[in-house]
């Protein structure tokens, strides 16, 4: 279950010739342990920040969010690196392999930051993953040798690689021809409902909210505050 | 940490050809001054330690230098020659143990040197396999000889020719290996030694052919008068020295005024050593060098070199120090999105440090590894190519 409560983020970034800031608050919002939730929202809503709040890679200006039972807004810096490790998967758009390992090298990625777990074991989770999602043969091969819709299941299986109560996915189909989006998104639910983890998945595209448990629409449940872009 | 090691690890393999200019940059860096010092420092000591070990050398006026390394390291370059004269008269002066060295001539790539039993135990130097020299025409060689081409007591081998376009002049004389010596790590392992008198007969100061009085010489007669015969350049002598011919053989001349490149002199004491430095110390023919003074000098001048060598590479170490770190920061810049990825999935800030420490010192490692590798191999043979370039 993932809970937040009076959320306010407060970013201000600068640049050579861009000053921009912005700002977001979010009353309540809750998603249930185990449901697949797609994010809407037009553009600069919110969805990519929020997820990085949940994710722990940004910081609350106030507020809580609980993550089964983890008030993380309280973490350090190396709770919250702990934390994404052991709770939380994510699947980006642009798919963000390393270019030097291979494919099952990649999905064990989790395992090479944080060491947790025997090798023999992880490896063959990985590998089981990989057999999943139709890339068992792809095991030993470089990123740069699979097709888009092939790299991103790459990344859903190292998403999932810990077992992780929640995945995020941020566009993880933007990328995507047709097919390999319906293919993506049925690989992150149908992996979200066997592990029984909470999938939030941040998407533009209206035909694949069917095959969410929820939906929900950023400027149902939060509000910016300000947004302020001038050069 | 072991996690970021590997990444590393995979980092420089994966990009094994950029890795590989860093590591091949940084171990030349490392590897030049190191061999340079390590060469220069090996070197003097080998120069000196056989310096040291030979007290004085009297020899003709003229380059020092060229007289020490030809009597130590039988050095191709020849000093001019002093008579054997000089030798007998050193002898005679009772001031200290005389041995003579002629070192001109060269079989199959070693120097030859003529000299006499003293100098073995002189320098230390003991038969390995056979015997000890004791015939005319007969040659003991040095290890690296022996394994070089492969010969052994038994076996021969040829003085190089010294007259190639005079038919009528001195031919290559087929030495007997009479034993092999125990290598001694110094130039000895790389010379064929001779008895002196064997050295003049490769000269040409002496040799052997059929007896002019029989009447096979007839066609190779001129004249024989009042006892005095006189043959042309048609008379055969003997390319090698048998027990059946031996007899045959004989200088003509005076011994004395046959030639030799040097005089090792060994002196019992200081005073012997300063009554016989005094007893040079003017003459306008002959010099009596202190071998370990001379080389000094050139070891001052080599110093000298060496750290303007040394300096020049640190100059272009620190240029190349400069261009790495440029290469590795626009490296990290372009590596921004992955770090990022890294900090996205869980990784701290000290991971990605240590993920960056480890590259930088993979490469340092594999190339310190590699340096010092070189700089064993390098050391491993400077004295062969020492002894090469001494000998050249």
């Amino acid at each position: 279950m993932i809970n937040i409560s009076e959320l306010a983020f407060r970013y201000r970034g600068r640049g050579s010739n861009l000053e921009s800031s912005f700002s977001m608050q979010v009353q309540e919002f809750a998603v249930p342990l185990g449901a697949s939730t797609a994010l809407v929202g037009p553009s600069g809503s919110g969805k990519t920040t929020l997820l990085g709040l949940i994710a722990g890679t940004l910081r609350a200006t106030s507020g809580s969010i609980i993550v089964n039972d983890q008030a993380i807004t309280g973490f350090s810096d190396n709770e919250l690196g702990r934390y994404r490790i052991r709770s939380v998967g994510q699947v980006f758009q642009a798919f963000e392999l390393l270019g030097y390992l291979t494919v099952i090298e990649n999905v064990m990625l989790p395992w090479y930051i944080s060491g947790n777990g025997v090798k023999a074991d992880i490896r063959k989770r990985a590998a089981d993953l990989l057999l999943d999602v139709g890339l068992e043969s792809k095991q030993s091969a470089m990123p740069g040798e699979l097709s888009q819709g092939e790299q991103q299941r790459v990344a859903v299986c190292r998403a999932m690689l810990n077992n992780p109560p929640v995945l995020l996915a941020d566009e993880p189909t933007g990328n995507l021809d047709q097919a390999n989006k319906q293919n993506v998104v049925d690989l992150l639910v149908e992996q979200a409902k066997r592990n029984n983890s909470t999938l939030l998945m941040v998407t533009h595209d209206e035909s694949l909210l069917n095959k969410f448990d929820s939906v929900l629409d950023m400027r149902n449940v939060a509000q910016p505050l300000e947004v302020k872009s001038q050069r | 940490m072991s996690g970021a090691l590997f990444l590393g690890w995979r980092y420089l393999a994966r990009h094994r050809f950029k890795s590989g200019i860093l590591i091949a940059s940084i171990t030349l860096m490392l590897f030049l001054p190191a061999a340079t010092r390590l060469l220069v420092q090996d070197s003097a000591t080998a120069l000196t330690a056989r310096a040291d070990q030979t007290p004085l050398i009297l020899g003709a006026r003229g380059s020092e230098l060229e007289l020490v390394l030809n009597t130590l390291y039988f050095h191709a370059e020849t000093p001019a020659e002093i008579e054997n004269r000089t030798f007998v008269e050193a002898q005679s002066t009772g001031l200290a143990d005389f041995i003579p060295i002629h070192s001109r001539f060269h079989a199959q790539g070693a120097p030859i040197v003529g000299t006499s039993l003293d100098y073995f135990d002189f320098r230390g130097l003991h038969v390995a396999s056979g015997r000890q020299m004791g015939l005319l025409g007969e040659c003991i060689i040095g290890a690296n000889v022996a394994r070089r081409l492969g010969l052994g007591p038994g076996d021969s081998i040829i003085s190089s020719p010294e007259t190639v376009f005079d038919i009528a002049g001195v031919y290559p004389l087929k030495l007997t290996i009479a034993g092999v010596m125990e290598a001694a790590g110094t130039a000895d392992d790389d010379a064929v030694f001779v008895d002196v008198r064997t050295s003049w007969i490769i000269q040409g100061l002496g040799h052997g052919h059929v007896d002019l009085a029989e009447p096979e010489a007839g066609g190779a007669v001129l004249s024989r008068r009042d006892g005095v015969v006189t043959a042309n350049a048609s008379l055969t002598q003997y390319a090698e020295i048998t027990r059946d011919n031996i007899s045959a053989f004989h200088f003509h001349g005076s011994a004395e005024s046959f030639p030799l490149t040097s005089v090792i002199a060994v002196p019992p004491d200081q005073k012997n050593t300063a009554l016989l430095r005094g007893r040079y110390q003017d003459n306008e023919l002959l010099q009596l060098v202190v071998p370990g003074n001379v080389l000094d000098d050139l070891l001052e001048t080599v110093f000298a070199v060496q750290n303007y060598v040394i300096l020049g590479l640190a100059i272009l170490s620190f240029a190349t120090i400069a261009v790495i770190t440029l290469v590795f920061l626009l490296s990290q810049q372009l590596r921004r999105g992955e770090f990022h990825t890294l900090l996205r999935i869980g990784a701290s800030k000290g991971y990605v440090a240590i993920l960056v420490a480890s590259e930088i010192g993979f490469v340092f490692l594999l190339s310190a590894i590699l340096a010092a590798g070189l700089t064993l191999v390098t050391r491993y043979y400077a004295m062969q190519i020492l002894q090469t370039f001494l000998t050249l």
